[in-house]
């Protein structure tokens, strides 16, 4: 039991970690790796209480979070890259034309 | 040795997303492989195609199947909610060309992505499975990224799509992180399965993992729903986004994630309806509130009509934190209200507007009632369905919600509710009195009502009104399907 805790615990300080992340990072790609982060702290999370209950759905749910996740990442990675042809830049703080 | 045996999987249920999943990629194709030029023919058979899935929606309102093992739903529920989001896309799909023709960014991958993100909300809404839930929202979420950012050569687009992006990524972490701890506490992610386990529990309020799975779900959707305090994208990226898009994506996709949302905490949680009423009572007050008093000092009619969305969430939610027949079967019909009134009403800002969305604020309207009296006459309908005036479909939706709250003694709702209500009247009557009662700043040149838009305002004036004058036969849809829940 005491090392399946670990592993709550330390997923659960790397999406913290994600979080943080995305709230004081300026960098998109920097804040996308951070979301990233986040999403594999879910992972690491599935996976954890999947061998704690021995059944399978967890395991499951983590193969479409990596695929999804890869699917995302060719949108942003899309969208970072046209709005840097327009703007010469990928910081946040200059996604500034529309009031946030 | 085991063979290993297909399981018997019927797809009848799903047979709706195949067809419009199928149709989207052979769009795909025959658009990289057809030479340059128009693609409005797209737009067409895309059309086609989804009043051809609204058929097959339709001809199974009456069944009841569960499919690949209990992870997909077809009933009344889904039926009802598939048909908003076909109804949005359709509408959507009709009011785009002519906007994408103006703004010469009229690439033909638009229509198959309006698809897609059809297919992901139809998901959604009969997904029974947090995996199949999570599937829908993310093919919905990933497609709506790149809507907004579609217009690729316009920095506010490129910036709606990346602002999107990343906080809807973000509230997809959230999600996720709930689901893995509901997984957790319950030891399965089938819905009916989850509250089989949940009902069994002696005191699922002190499950401090199902109790924080739970929480963590509840911000992934009221981030979808664009509820305070998770709304603050919203206006930035409904502003920024290419109209007709934003008329999409602030109809379809929220019915959408309140699809999903209803069916995830009236079955799975009811248990735990008295903390996460709670919850909904502070969002729905606060998400009207915010919505309206910032609505109230806007200038842009985009920019106002997405703080005006933002508060129609916290109506519905006013209807779901009652969580009884009248308040939940209210939603649906609000939700179908609100893509009718809302559609329109982006129809008419398409209209204004003129090439690089400028002519987009209520003082551009000025003069609008002389010189387009149809037009005027059919926003007009729009903004007092909005306001909640009778006789429109905006004002039962609110009756029937407010009612509902009160019904299960939520009086204080109730009144915040009327008030916020009346407050919006304001910025609505602000539109009509600009249209009616100023005199042009400047002469417009026009731009002709072709034949999809014009078919797309009719349809929502039509039905607004109707749905405002006999709207007995659609709530009764709307009561059937939520009492099968």
């Amino acid at each position: 039991m005491a090392n399946f805790n670990g592993y709550l615990i330390i997923s659960a300080i790397l999406f913290s970690i994600g979080t943080i992340g995305v709230l004081t990072r300026k960098n998109s790609i920097v804040i996308f790796m951070c979301i990233e982060l986040m999403l594999n702290a879910v992972n690491l999370t599935f996976i954890t209480f999947s061998r704690y209950l021995g059944n399978l759905d967890g395991q499951i749910f983590v193969f479409f979070i990596m695929t999804v996740a890869a699917a995302e990442a060719a949108v942003g990675l899309a969208l970072i890259i046209a709005f840097y042809n327009n703007k010469d830049t990928i910081d946040v703080d200059e996604v500034q034309l529309m009031k946030w | 040795m085991d063979m290993i045996t297909m399981p018997a999987i019927n797809m009848t249920p799903i047979l709706p997303e195949i067809f419009l999943s199928v149709l989207a990629m052979a769009l795909l194709l025959i658009n990289v492989f057809s030479p340059g030029g128009s693609k409005s023919y797209l737009g067409y058979v895309s059309f086609i195609g989804i009043i051809a899935a609204a058929v097959l929606v339709g001809a199974g309102w009456n069944g009841y199947i569960e499919s690949f093992n209990g992870a997909v739903v077809l009933d009344k529920f889904a039926t009802f909610f598939k048909m908003i989001f076909l109804l949005s896309a359709g509408m959507a799909i009709l009011i785009t060309d002519q906007y994408m023709e103006r703004e010469e960014c009229n690439h033909g991958e638009l229509y198959p992505i309006i698809l897609f993100t059809t297919v992901g909300m139809m998901l959604m809404a009969s997904g029974t499975d947090l995996m199949t839930i999570f599937l829908g929202l993310e093919l919905m979420s990933v497609s709506l990224y790149v809507l907004a950012g579609f217009n690729r050569k316009n920095l506010k687009s490129n910036e709606a799509g990346l602002k999107y992006f990343l906080l809807g990524s973000f509230s997809t972490g959230f999600l996720l992180y709930g689901m893995a701890l509901v997984y957790g506490a319950t030891g399965t992610t089938r819905i009916s399965k989850i509250a089989q386990i949940v009902a069994q529990m002696t005191m699922p309020s002190s499950n401090i993992l199902l109790l924080a799975g739970v929480l963590l779900l509840f911000t992934g959707f009221a981030f979808k729903v664009a509820a305070a305090p998770f709304h603050m994208w919203t206006p930035d990226v409904y502003e920024g986004a290419p109209t007709p898009m934003t008329a999409f994506m602030s109809t379809g996709p929220k019915a959408a994630a309140f699809a999903a949302s209803l069916r995830l905490f009236l079955v799975a949680f009811p248990t735990l309806q008295v903390e996460w009423s709670q919850l909904l009572w502070v969002l729905a007050v606060v998400t009207m509130t915010v919505g309206n008093i910032t609505a109230l000092r806007q200038d842009n009619i985009k920019r106002m009509l997405a703080y005006s969305s933002i508060a129609h969430a916290g109506y519905c939610l006013v209807g779901f934190t009652a969580g009884n027949g009248t308040g939940t079967s209210a939603i649906l019909f609000y939700m179908l209200s609100y893509a009718l009134m809302n559609i329109g009403a982006f129809a008419i800002i398409i209209l204004v507007a003129k090439k690089g969305e400028s002519n987009g604020t209520v003082m551009d309207l000025a003069g609008f009632g002389f010189k387009h009296p149809a037009l005027a006459l059919a926003m007009t309908v729009f903004m007092f369905s909005m306001a909640g005036v009778p006789p429109t479909a905006g004002f039962i939706g609110k009756f029937y919600l407010f009612s509902g709250a009160i019904q299960q003694g939520y009086i204080w709702l109730a009144i915040l509710g009327v008030l916020n209500s009346a407050a919006s009247v304001y910025y609505y009557l602000r539109v009509i009195v600009y249209m009616y009662m100023k005199d042009p700043t400047e002469e417009f040149e026009w731009t002709k009502v072709t034949a999809p838009v014009a078919i797309a305002l009719v349809l929502s004036v039509a039905g607004t009104l109707v749905l405002g004058v006999i709207p007995s036969f659609v709530l009764e849809y709307a009561q059937l399907a939520i009492r099968l829940l």
